[in-house]
């Protein structure tokens, strides 16, 4: 890829907004449309195309496989924590009524955190997924 | 602190396994995923006895997730068939747990037998979660649950062959999975609900619409898929056979129970027992297991591959649970339950000792197993008794799930389903022979390696089982009563 200067400069261009609008379809989500899978997928696709433009191992560099296997895990843990935490503050599991002073600003909490975990899950397995078939030697 | 926990003890017992799977991946230490999942698995089964104490004391108990009031939100309910399968997933967990080290470390890479124990919290997970939901659309999200993490476990076998076989499984379980869904998405459409109290209230105004028949096809191919009805079962043999040893005894023992499980729960807790005047379901179950009791019993016998023989011998013991299933009748419903529990023993007890005969000869070849039965004695007595025990020989937990089947055959008057059950029977003297006579009655070759006892910590877990599978063939209060009054209460209709 390294000749095909239009591609180069415009991914390069593109990434930082389309990880902007990742966030926005993330955090906006208990307001619009989207949510944690939306944004894990497109959160990704920024990752993916570095790679496909720069290559797997520049890619690689800024996320390594040990950081994606972190984020895999905490996604999980974040979502499976916060339902946790309802039963801690004396509701049931995934009861967000119980997380802040009023119930409506528990729902917001608690669906902005399990989103959040799923979010990052869904992207760290994106990721982890293309760089493990786009690492492959066939 | 306990106390307040009780409560929710439903949910912990999914949720547990659910948060080791990923601390595993964050340790990536093998000895500290071991432990990980040995310690969950014996919560699990300690958190399944006190849910089953507190069914049978003060009936089922519901839990709410989120709070949300059913039918909106997602509802745990667990009854006495429910408290009873996962008995029996956590047990069989517990004691593959305690298996497991040796065999795992010998037969998966190092780096990955942290994946082994991660893939097998997942699928624990799935497992639980399917016997635990009161929700038909989470069932289906379970069932993937522990379906992806299955075709994991049987690919981390170390014959290349282990791929295609995963890879069959995979389509073949995925195609089930969406023929479940389809017919869950069709009940929907005609009731506007998913949880399954209120799907079985709302069910009856539609019944006979061509919609819920459709759905019931569907549903009934997506479960038989998953739980190797015959003639759907042909990704189970290959599956079996070349998955790691330990997949295997722990597959084999939960998770065509936990197919069967769902198989009883929708039959009976959603469409109800009048379903099969409105299709002859039941008249085809029949059928099909008569089918696979015979044929599959008598293909068992040519198989020269021990595990795949016991493979093929676990489609026929699905057959005796789906005949069960197709009397439609206290007894018949009991001897289904009660062969998920000592079914599962049997098998357990029976690959627990090939785990253990591959950990010391490398094959399960049954041509490689001559003169066993001097070199490991203990273990192969093991295998003695519970294949005893699969036959059905009294004093042992086979001999009571058939003399129930049996019984509720004569109770409809179906003499010859009980001449055949009988027939199947001694088929599977002939293919468990074929492995005894080989172990016991041929030497060992010349210049065969020295071959030694297996250690103490696999030889307890096998003679654990074996003793399991004596002692519920004697003592049958807990296991029959459990099963019929889960019967009973399947038959009545209400969940």
């Amino acid at each position: 890829m390294n000749n095909h200067s239009i591609l180069r400069v415009v991914s390069k261009f593109m990434i930082p907004f389309i990880l902007l609008f990742a966030l926005y379809v993330q955090f906006h989500g208990d307001f619009g449309p989207g949510g944690g899978f939306q944004a894990g997928v497109i959160f990704a696709a920024a990752f993916i195309l570095y790679g496909l433009i720069y290559g797997i191992e520049n890619a690689r560099k800024v996320l390594p496989a040990t950081a994606t296997r972190l984020l895999l895990a905490a996604g999980v843990l974040l979502y499976v924590g916060t339902g946790l935490f309802g039963i801690f503050m004396g509701g049931n599991f995934l009861d967000y009524n119980v997380l802040a002073a009023t119930a409506v600003g528990g729902q917001h909490l608690g669906i902005l955190l399990v989103e959040f975990g799923v979010g990052t899950t869904v992207a760290a397995t994106m990721v982890t997924i293309f760089f493990v078939f786009a690492g492959q030697d066939f | 602190m306990l106390s307040s926990l009780s409560p929710h003890l439903p949910i912990i017992q999914v949720v547990l396994p659910l948060i080791a799977a990923p601390i595993c991946v964050i340790f990536r230490r093998t000895g500290v995923a071991w432990l990980i999942a040995l310690v969950v698995s014996w919560l699990s089964f300690g958190i399944s006895i006190v849910l089953l104490e507190q069914v049978i004391s003060n009936g089922p108990i519901s839990y709410l997730l989120g709070s949300w009031p059913t039918p909106w939100g997602i509802e745990y309910r667990v009854d006495i068939l429910s408290a009873f399968v996962m008995l029996i997933v956590t047990s069989i967990g517990a004691i593959v747990m305690i298996f497991a080290p040796n065999s795992v470390h010998m037969e998966i890479p190092p780096d990955r037998t942290y994946l082994f124990y991660t893939m097998y919290l997942l699928t624990f997970t799935g497992l639980l979660g399917i016997t635990i939901t009161g929700d038909a659309f989470n069932l289906f999200v379970f069932l993937e649950i522990s379906s992806l993490s299955s075709y994991v476990l049987i690919s981390l076998g170390a014959e290349r062959n282990a791929l295609t076989a995963a890879l069959r499984y995979l389509i073949l379980g995925t195609v089930g999975a969406t023929f479940y869904i389809i017919g869950v998405g069709l009940m929907y459409q005609m009731t506007g609900t998913l949880n399954i109290t209120d799907l079985a209230e709302r069910l009856p105004e539609v019944a006979s619409t061509k919609t819920i028949l459709v759905a019931i096809g569907f549903i009934t191919v997506g479960i038989g898929l998953k739980l190797g009805l015959f003639p759907l079962h042909v990704w189970l043999p290959n599956a079996y056979a070349y998955a790691p040893s330990v997949v295997t005894v722990f597959l084999a023992a939960t998770a065509t129970k936990v197919a069967v499980y769902m198989m009883l729960r929708v039959y009976f807790s959603i469409f109800g027992t009048k379903m099969f005047s409105a299709l002859p379901i039941d008249e085809l179950l029949l059928i099909l297991g008569l089918i696979a009791i015979l044929s599959m019993s008598a293909v068992a016998i040519y198989q020269s591959n021990a595990k795949r023989l016991l493979a093929y011998s676990s489609v026929a013991q699905v057959g005796y649970m789906v005949i069960g299933i197709s009397m439609v009748t206290t007894t018949g419903l009991t001897a289904t339950i009660l062969h998920l529990f000592n079914h599962a023993m049997i098998k357990c007890a029976l690959f627990l000792v090939l785990a253990a005969v591959f950990y010391r000869i490398k094959s399960v070849k049954i041509e490689d197993m001559a003169g066993l039965g001097k070199a490991m004695p203990y273990t192969m007595a093991a295998f003695i008794v519970a294949g005893f025990s699969l036959l059905g020989v009294p004093l042992t937990v086979g001999f009571i799930s058939k003399w129930y089947l049996i019984l509720g055959a004569l109770e409809k008057g179906w003499w010859p389903v009980a001449g055949l059950i009988v027939v199947s029977s001694l088929l599977a003297v002939i293919y468990f022979w074929k492995i005894i006579e080989i172990a016991y009655f041929k030497p060992r070759p010349e210049g065969a390696a020295e071959i030694s006892e297996v250690p103490l910590n696999m030889l307890l877990p096998i003679w654990v089982m074996v003793g399991s599978n004596v002692y519920f063939g004697m003592n049958t209060d807990l296991t029959v009563s459990a099963a019929m009054s889960a019967a009973k209460s399947l038959i009545g209709g209400a969940p």
